[in-house]
């Protein structure tokens, strides 16, 4: 165990694409902890999705070993945490395992959103901050601007910034010394019972779930009984030990040091990010603070684009689910879309990721249906009911208001671009709180309706900003609003998968939409089909697809009886993925179709 | 009510139990072309040189096998004799003379018999029409497709718009019974344009036209183009008025729609269509030629080999160019019936999909299902038998499909 004095732990904060995954890979070479040959780009980003999406999904530690130019040997944790706006809480807790940050910041490009968003946490850790300049080997750099954004932006000093690059190294060692000199050591006493916070975890097909720890008092040893003071279990620790980033067996974790253990649990479910570990038999009489639940925040149907898949859909969804506790399903019946999975997100990055991996590891063809917030509906008879479907919602008669989510956003854009940022926020019943200028960059606050965030909020944002705006946002409470349930009606029945909830005042632009790319992709029928969007029982807008008048069945003679008839039976066959409507029968794809179209948003 | 009456075609031949026997005929297949038309999907094959006298011999070959390996009771005078292709026109008029000859020998055809050659409209082949004639043909089936020069260039025909006129004067001298087809809904065309050819067309008073809305078949250059978006064709709702355009016209002109895309001055039909279409019995003989033999339970389709050689080789070996043989089940009779019976102006008989189906269409197709039809104006129903209206005719792969949609 290594004394606390000569510990420091710390997390890089960064957005996507400023360099931290390079800038770590030069750290850990640097402190030798893989030799030349064993290293790869990014080697925190083990997941396919997180190196190309530059995401981090999960948190990952790297022990350095870091002999400081005072001649003492030094145990340096980075702390990688998960690196978006959808893990708020699990940035948070990464946060907290950590006495500091090192802020870095792309001397070519300046602040994001998103790093104003994680600076904000780190500062609410308490954090210790080391400002960073990275990339300043491009010509492109401006490290002066960059530092003075950061002053005004965030309101840090910048005077001390370091200059580095995670390309060519310059930097690193100055860094890993102002780690050393400007962060606090982490205080504990190894002599208190065990006290460790639960970080993150995952499943590892060898070892069942590895968990990451910080112990903040007492210590973690192998055979150890230990108790999990929020899932309320017990379990006997089988491995202790940590990464450089290989991973090397400790025998034993001591108050300040971060790592991981291994105890038998076979899912991911059964460890709560953000939960205290103590040990049973001498337990600590108060778990650390700031434990939540995990509370999935955007709910989507998935539903197999084959419906012969949904087996294989459901167990996709089990396996991920091994990995990520963060989002939940639960089998869905659809009339338009047959048989599929209600599943809850972190946010719809996640939503994405998720929907990303069943496609891309298990091979599935999805339909999504349009993501839905979680609404609080109070019903007339006094009880509330927490609505995750709108297709679920009661009558409008039962119910006595309706509250939903907002959050507080964080936009940054260049200044030309502000007119369309602001008018988007207005058009999505946002409320400005605050709005400041650094340079030519504009920062403004609003606060908005998350409802109004899941639908098309992001595309929209980068289509107004050219690309060049940043978002970042928290949930920020829940607030009555006037909404109402829009349906879709296809010859006078309702379509379950097309249900909304919207605020009124969107609701006839919204089923305007919807009604003409229905009619656009409906395919003519027998029978004319009129399209409604209706709320409660009346027609907001309306559509009619006319009947078909002409198809080709030109010629038929002796010879082409067989193959015409057999083109007849493929028709058929196709049918079998017909939903009816009255006396229509209307492709599944032309649903799909739909769907898909609402995702891109056209 | 349309049906059985007066079934032209059939029933002036024999006594009353006549009446309903939709007919017996045979189709010989010629499968060689001077060129490919970029919308053809049909067994045509472009070949250097052709054994007249080999094919002639083939044939007849496969024919006699054919009589011979037909079940009893099916083989009686035919009602129709048809040389399709390909391009019979291309063929030496001995064949026509060695088939009919075959036929003759068994005394299966007399003087009543309808004989039809189909013929391209070049003046090469307008000089043979004599001898066809002479031969025993006596209609013709000729190809004009267009009377428009670019558009007949588009679809790849051999022939200008002055030559095919000259050809079918030609046939009327050579023939009592002509008859020619036109496509429409080409790209480029608009409901006036083709209102326009149509007037030409029926300008010298034919008999019998077969008017084809163009079909993009799949495997041809016509389909690839389509893929590619090349070929602007005209939308639904233009389609939809030619279509209603060519039946007034036709009309006005004394020709009558008989089937979705035939027309004919009264009892000048096509005999040999009709026995198709009235799901009769036919001998399909030569590459790919098809076959039906029976009515209701024990109704067997043949299958000849498609390619030119293989049957050839097939033919001088066995003697016979069958490929397959295999007797239909329920389901694939009643749906040849309607899809075959439905074109027909005159619908299907209700006695004869019955013996096709071993039901009545009702029962085959679901009261609820039928009354839909019916209430939307797609088909009329009576005692006697069904069939569509022209509303009906026009979506048919629709009306088709919700007919045979059924689980069964």
């Amino acid at each position: 165990m290594t004394d606390p004095a000569h510990i420091r732990n710390f997390a890089i904060i960064a957005h996507i694409d400023h360099g931290k995954s390079t800038l770590a890979d030069r750290m850990i070479q640097h402190c030798g902890g893989l030799a030349d040959r064993e290293m790869r780009e990014q080697v925190l980003d083990s997941m396919d999705i997180e190196r190309e999406r530059g995401i981090t999904v999960k948190a990952q530690t790297v022990r350095l070993a870091y002999t400081a130019r005072d001649g003492r040997r030094y145990q340096l944790n980075l702390m990688d945490t998960p690196g978006h706006v959808d893990f708020t809480y699990e940035v948070s807790r990464s946060l907290a395992a950590c006495e500091g940050s090192v802020l870095l910041v792309d001397s070519s490009q300046g602040v994001e959103a998103q790093t104003l968003a994680n600076v904000y946490q780190a500062l609410d850790a308490d954090h210790e901050i080391v400002i960073a300049l990275n990339k300043t080997d491009l010509p492109a750099a401006e490290p002066a601007r960059v530092a003075r954004q950061i002053e005004d932006v965030i309101g840090l000093d910048p005077s001390g910034a370091l200059l580095v690059s995670g390309k060519t190294g310059d930097g690193v060692v100055e860094l890993l010394e102002t780690i050393v000199e400007k962060l606090p050591p982490p205080e504990g006493d190894r002599d208190a019972p065990l006290k460790a916070l639960l970080v993150d975890s995952w499943y590892d097909p060898y070892l069942g779930v590895v968990i990451l720890v910080r112990v903040n008092d007492g210590s973690l040893v192998k055979g150890q009984r230990v108790r999990m003071m929020a899932a309320r279990t017990e379990h006997t620790v089988e491995q202790v030990g940590v990464f450089t980033p290989k991973r090397a067996d400790a025998g034993r974790l001591g108050a300040g040091e971060v790592g991981f253990i291994t105890a038998g649990i076979k899912e991911v479910a059964d460890t709560l990010i953000g939960d205290t570990i103590t040990d049973a038999k001498r337990p600590t009489p108060r778990p650390l603070p700031g434990f939540e639940p995990s509370k999935p925040v955007v709910f989507s149907g998935l539903f197999p684009a084959d419906t012969a898949d949904y087996g294989r859909l459901r167990e996709s969804l089990a396996r991920l689910h091994l990995n990520d506790a963060g989002f939940a399903f639960e089998p869905e019946t659809s009339a338009a879309l047959g048989f599929g999975f209600r599943c809850g997100f972190l946010g719809l990055l996640h939503l994405e990721i998720v929907q990303e991996r069943l496609e891309r590891e298990f091979n599935l063809e999805l339909v999504t249906t349009a993501p839905s917030v979680v609404y609080d509906v109070h019903l007339t008879d006094g009880g509330t009911l927490q609505l995750h479907n709108p297709a679920d919602l009661p009558d409008p008669v039962r119910i006595d208001r309706i509250k939903e989510p907002w959050i507080g956003a964080t936009i940054m854009a260049p200044d030309e671009y502000l007119g369309g940022v602001l008018k988007l926020c207005e058009d999505r019943r946002g409320q400005q709180t605050d709005l400041t200028y650094s340079g030519r960059r504009a920062v403004v606050a609003y606060r908005l309706p998350l409802n109004e965030v899941v639908f098309d909020f992001h595309d929209r944002l980068k289509s107004v900003s050219r690309g060049y705006a940043s978002f970042d946002y928290r949930i920020d409470g829940y607030l009555e609003g006037d909404l109402v349930k829009m349906s879709i009606l296809v010859n006078g029945e309702p379509v379950d998968a097309l249900s909304i909830v919207v605020h009124r005042s969107n609701a006839e632009s919204r089923g305007r939409t919807m009604c003409e790319k229905l009619k656009e992709l409906i395919p003519r029928q027998l029978f004319k089909v009129p399209i409604q969007a209706v709320i409660g029982g009346k027609v907001i807008a309306r559509e009619t697809i006319p009947a078909l008048r002409k198809d080709v069945l030109s010629k038929c003679y002796g010879g082409d009886v067989t193959r015409k008839r057999k083109l007849l039976e493929k028709q058929k066959a196709g049918k079998k993925r017909m939903r009816r409507f009255g006396r229509v029968e209307i492709p599944q794809e032309a649903f799909i179709e739909v769907l898909r179209a609402d995702a891109r948003h056209v | 009510m349309p049906v059985s009456a007066a079934e032209p075609g059939s029933g002036r031949r024999k006594g009353p139990a006549a009446a309903t026997d939709p007919g017996f005929a045979v189709y010989v297949h010629w499968p060689f072309c001077a060129s490919k038309c970029p919308y053809c999907d049909f067994n045509s094959h472009v070949r250097d040189a052709i054994d007249q006298e080999r094919w002639r011999r083939a044939l007849v070959a496969d024919l006699e096998n054919a009589l011979d390996a037909a079940p009893v009771g099916i083989v009686r005078p035919v009602a129709s004799v048809f040389f399709g292709g390909g391009t019979p026109s291309l063929m030496a008029p001995e064949t026509v003379d060695g088939v009919l000859g075959a036929l003759a020998r068994r005394g299966l055809v007399d003087g009543d018999a309808e004989v039809t050659l189909e013929a391209n409209p070049s003046s090469a082949e307008a000089g043979r029409f004599a001898d066809y004639r002479a031969a025993g043909v006596n209609r013709l089936s000729i190809g004009v497709q267009a009377l428009d020069d670019e558009a007949l260039r588009v679809l790849g025909r051999a022939h200008g718009v002055a030559e095919a006129v000259d050809a079918v004067s030609a046939a009327r001298e050579a023939f009592d019974r002509v008859s020619f087809d036109l496509i429409y809904a080409r790209a480029g065309q608009t409901p006036r344009s083709w209102r326009d050819e149509l007037e030409r067309a029926l300008a010298p008073c034919p008999t019998h036209v077969s008017l084809y809305q163009l079909t993009i078949e799949r495997g041809t250059r016509f389909h690839a183009a389509h893929a590619r978006g090349e070929l602007a064709l005209p939308g639904e709702d233009d389609a939809a008025a030619m279509y209603e355009e060519t039946a007034a016209r036709c009309r006005a002109a004394g020709l009558e729609a008989y089937e979705v895309s035939n027309f004919a001055a009264p009892g000048e039909e096509c005999r040999h269509n009709l026995v198709y279409w009235r799901s009769g019995d036919w001998l399909g003989v030569g590459p790919g030629a098809h076959g039906r033999l029976g009515q209701g339970e024990g109704r067997t389709a043949t299958r000849r080999w498609r390619s030119p050689e293989k049957w050839l080789e097939a033919v001088e070996k066995a003697g016979s160019g069958l490929e397959a043989r295999e007797t239909l089940d329920v389901p694939t009779r009643a749906a040849e019936a309607l899809m075959m019976g439905l074109r027909l102006v005159e619908g299907v008989s209700a006695e004869r999909f019955e013996r096709m189906a071993g039901r009545t269409l009702e029962e085959y197709v679901g009261t609820e299902r039928l009354r839909r039809l019916v209430r939307g104006g797609f088909l009329e129903t009576s005692r006697t038998g069904a069939r569509t209206t022209l509303r009906g005719r026009m979506v048919l792969n629709a009306v088709l499909g919700e007919l045979l949609s059924r689980e069964s």
